[in-house]
């Protein structure tokens, strides 16, 4: 058996990181080999189109009812889905209460220390929308993934989101060993994308492992609460997640250290491709009126 | 020492200590740390040094966080009321049986002041927020505890990190029970060090408490004569053997802040005719506020040591008639007898004995017109965690050339008292131990070593024994010290 791989997805909220996990790692299950996913975000839906439902024993719920973390078994909160794929949520409190990131930092201890990562072949993390604090960061913290995929569009939003998530590994990269694996561009059909995802892959010294494009297939596959791979296998657009899946498996060790940009050369690169108009800098913080006048 | 060193040759003697103890860390500490060490100028009237400033870390700094701030010092000796360590359960456990703050009462019945509560925060509290547990603890405080009239929430470090809001909580429940119930957001981190928690604990009373009253004052009958006394937390009985002079001279003591004081009492404080304070650090900002809000004046007193207490009476007294004028000069003069005995016994014993100490906020100056009665001499002096001001008013107390040291080190306190070789330390019980093991005769100027009252003039009897069997103890010479 080979070594055991840990990859993570990351991107803004909303961009599809979980719909493209579970596609990609649905064909990797396919491929044969045997994964684990653990999702680390409190809405609990990084696995729903594996076991065709939403979990609802996540590991901090059903720590919470029981008294205690400790007092809880791995089988209470693992479930296996689509060609055996093995599930875990991490769940977490409810909106504005208490400290999810804690949640994922103590989520993942368990899983360790229960032998979750025993016999497998893939851990994938799911992570919430941004880095926004130190438990959010703890699966490219030293041991857990070793390669990290951000997902992104060519959205404004999803390029800084994309910039800051490469801060986060480069801030790990040199006390752990996480690297950045690329970029998966999943389309928005925005002008110019292809460009501007290779592009920015560039300039964060990686490259776009793959162009996702848009389906409608994927939709009415999610509606079944299933991955396009399981849906409709034949399909063209199972084929892509199958490609990207093959990308991935055999980017193994080919990570990077990423090279994030600042905030001016980030902005400079969308007004080059016309994500974001010139803006004359004379008229920066006035108001309507008076840029009138 | 010999007996006719000059001020001159202190100076010096002390400006190489610490050029010494600074050789120790490195340059930018060194630099970092020489601004809180000096000599007292007098020609200046400054101590010459900087203080309330971030410790450096590494240097086992003596202080606390602003969490003992709150509920060690300001709400733990409030008898009445139950005071939650909201947290994990370190924070409660360390601070289990307050700091000897005496109170009448039976515990667990109508007081509470010695007994621990706790929310004891698991991981799950930590991930879904602590909120749900505190409402159950209140509802189970009182289920338990009836007579309780009020509770405190005491904020440890994760409640700020994970924003539960315990105001809501505290107000929801107050309605609910019809109580006071006071959130307090003390968390440890907040500050440099217990000074902060002061403060944040005064603004807590002041809007969950003194507020909260609205047009409904506390309802009793006034007198001309109605005093609070602010800033004694009544260790060892201090607070008693306090208002037994007040009381005696005409004065109606209508609070305690906040040895042995209820609730009750802090609500009936903006009745009263003057706010008497005696740790002004860690009650001065609520004296300002009833100032401001109620005009009530505050005057600073002393009450250790007879010299200072009698200067105390009569300032106390000159804010008021000749009724209590005259007051304070039949206390002053039926205490006579007990302080000329008191010295007469223990000075010959005592006179001459050199004293460096190192305390909170108030004991660094307050003490020191105690130890002079003795006639023994502080040669070196520092706070915890004191501000400009109580260096400022330091200089009052102090001679010539005596050592300050602000946010001493453990390496540099050691330093000094190794070279200086004082006949007496007086600091904490962290500190107890290490200078009792070099031989040192060293009491505790926080919990006075399990004994006390030192206020007042019975305070005054208990100070010089204790001082006495520290000093002269028999122990001492049987051991052979270092140098």
């Amino acid at each position: 058996m080979a070594a055991l791989r840990q990859i993570a997805f990351y991107g803004k909220g909303g961009i599809g990181k979980s719909t493209t996990s579970q596609n990609t790692l649905a064909a990797l299950a396919e491929m044969g080999h045997k994964i684990l996913i653990v999702g680390c975000d409190p809405k609990a839906d990084s696995t729903r189109l594996i076991l065709h439902a939403k979990a609802q024993d996540t590991i901090l719920s059903m720590a919470a009812e029981l008294g205690s973390v400790e007092d809880l078994e791995l089988d209470q909160v693992m479930k296996t889905g689509y060609k055996g794929i093995r599930c875990v949520e991490s769940g977490g409190p409810e909106p504005g209460v208490g400290c999810a990131g804690r949640g994922v930092i103590t989520s993942i201890n368990f899983l360790e220390e229960n032998g979750a990562y025993e016999n497998l072949d893939y851990v994938s993390y799911d992570v919430l929308g941004d880095v926004v604090c130190g438990g959010f960061a703890m699966p490219i913290r030293e041991n857990k993934a070793q390669e990290i995929y951000i997902v992104m569009s060519g959205e404004m939003m999803a390029m800084y989101a994309a910039n800051n998530i490469s801060k986060g590994i480069l801030k790990y990269a040199n006390s752990g060993g996480v690297r950045l694996g690329g970029l998966i561009c999943n389309e928005r059909q925005t002008d110019k994308e292809l460009e501007l995802a290779e592009n920015m892959a560039k300039k964060l010294g990686s490259k776009l492992i793959y162009f996702v494009p848009r389906a409608n297939i994927v939709q009415h596959a999610e509606l079944r609460r299933m991955t396009v791979i399981e849906y409709a296998p034949d399909s063209e657009q199972a084929m892509h997640y199958r490609t990207l899946a093959e990308k991935i498996h055999n980017n193994v060790g080919q990570g990077v250290i990423p090279t994030p940009i600042s905030m001016d050369e980030l902005e400079e690169m969308l007004m080059e491709h016309g994500i974001i108009p010139n803006v004359d800098e004379s008229l920066v913080g006035k108001k309507a009126v008076e840029a009138v006048a | 020492m010999s007996e006719n060193v000059t001020v001159e040759e202190i100076r010096e003697r002390n400006e190489q200590l610490i050029g010494e103890v600074l050789e120790a860390y490195p340059e930018k500490f060194a630099k970092r740390r020489a601004k809180h060490l000096a000599s007292f100028d007098e020609a200046k009237g400054e101590c010459g040094v900087k203080s309330n400033i971030k410790s450096i870390p590494g240097v086992m700094t003596i202080r606390g966080c602003a969490y003992a701030g709150s509920k060690g010092v300001v709400w733990g000796p409030i008898k009445d009321m139950v005071h939650i360590s909201h947290g994990p359960v370190g924070c409660g456990q360390y601070s289990w049986a307050a700091r000897r703050n005496y109170y009448i009462g039976t515990t667990g019945v109508d007081s509470f002041v010695t007994m621990q509560f706790t929310s004891d925060f698991q991981e799950k509290d930590i991930v879904f927020g602590g909120d749900k547990k505190l409402s159950k603890i209140i509802d189970e405080i009182e289920e338990l505890f009836p007579l309780n009239k009020g509770i405190s929430i005491q904020s440890e470090c994760p409640i700020g990190l994970i924003g539960d809001d315990i105001e809501a909580v505290s107000k929801a429940k107050g309605k609910e029970y019809g109580k006071t119930i006071v959130p307090v957001r003390c968390e440890g981190f907040r500050g440099v060090s217990q000074s902060l928690g002061h403060h944040i604990a005064n603004d807590s009373i002041r809007d969950w408490v003194l507020d909260k009253l609205g047009d409904k004052p506390a309802r009793f009958e006034s007198t001309p004569y109605d005093v609070a006394i602010i800033g004694d937390y009544n260790i060892g009985g201090d607070a008693w053997s306090s208002r037994i002079l007040l009381e005696e001279m005409g004065l109606r003591v209508i609070a305690q802040w906040s040895g042995d004081g209820t609730i009750a009492e802090l609500e009936a404080t903006p009745k009263a005719k003057l706010n008497i304070l005696h740790c002004y650090r860690s009650m001065s900002y609520i004296s300002r506020h009833m100032e401001e809000k109620f005009g009530i004046p505050w005057v600073e007193y002393n009450f250790f040591g007879p010299t200072k207490t009698a200067e105390s009476l009569r300032e106390i007294a000159g804010h008021f008639d000749d009724t209590i004028k005259e007051g304070a000069e039949r206390v002053i003069a039926k205490y006579q007898a007990l302080t000329d005995a008191t010295i007469a016994k223990y000075r010959p014993r005592l006179a001459g004995k050199k004293v460096m100490l190192f305390v909170g906020g108030l004991r660094p100056r307050h003490v020191i017109g105690a130890y002079e009665d003795l006639g023994m001499e502080v040669v070196g002096t520092g706070y915890e965690f004191g501000h400009n001001d109580d260096y400022q008013r330091t200089t009052h107390s102090i001679k010539d050339g005596t050592l300050i040291y602000d946010d001493v080190t453990s390496f540099e306190f050691e330093k000094f008292v190794e070279k200086i070789q004082p006949d007496l330390v007086g600091s904490g019980i962290k500190e107890k131990y290490i200078f009792q093991k070099m031989g040192v005769p060293f009491r505790q100027m926080h919990s006075w070593d399990y004994s006390g009252p030192y206020h007042g003039y019975d305070g005054f009897a208990i100070f010089a024994r204790d001082m006495d069997m520290a000093i002269n103890a028999p122990v001492w010479r049987m051991t052979k010290t270092p140098w």
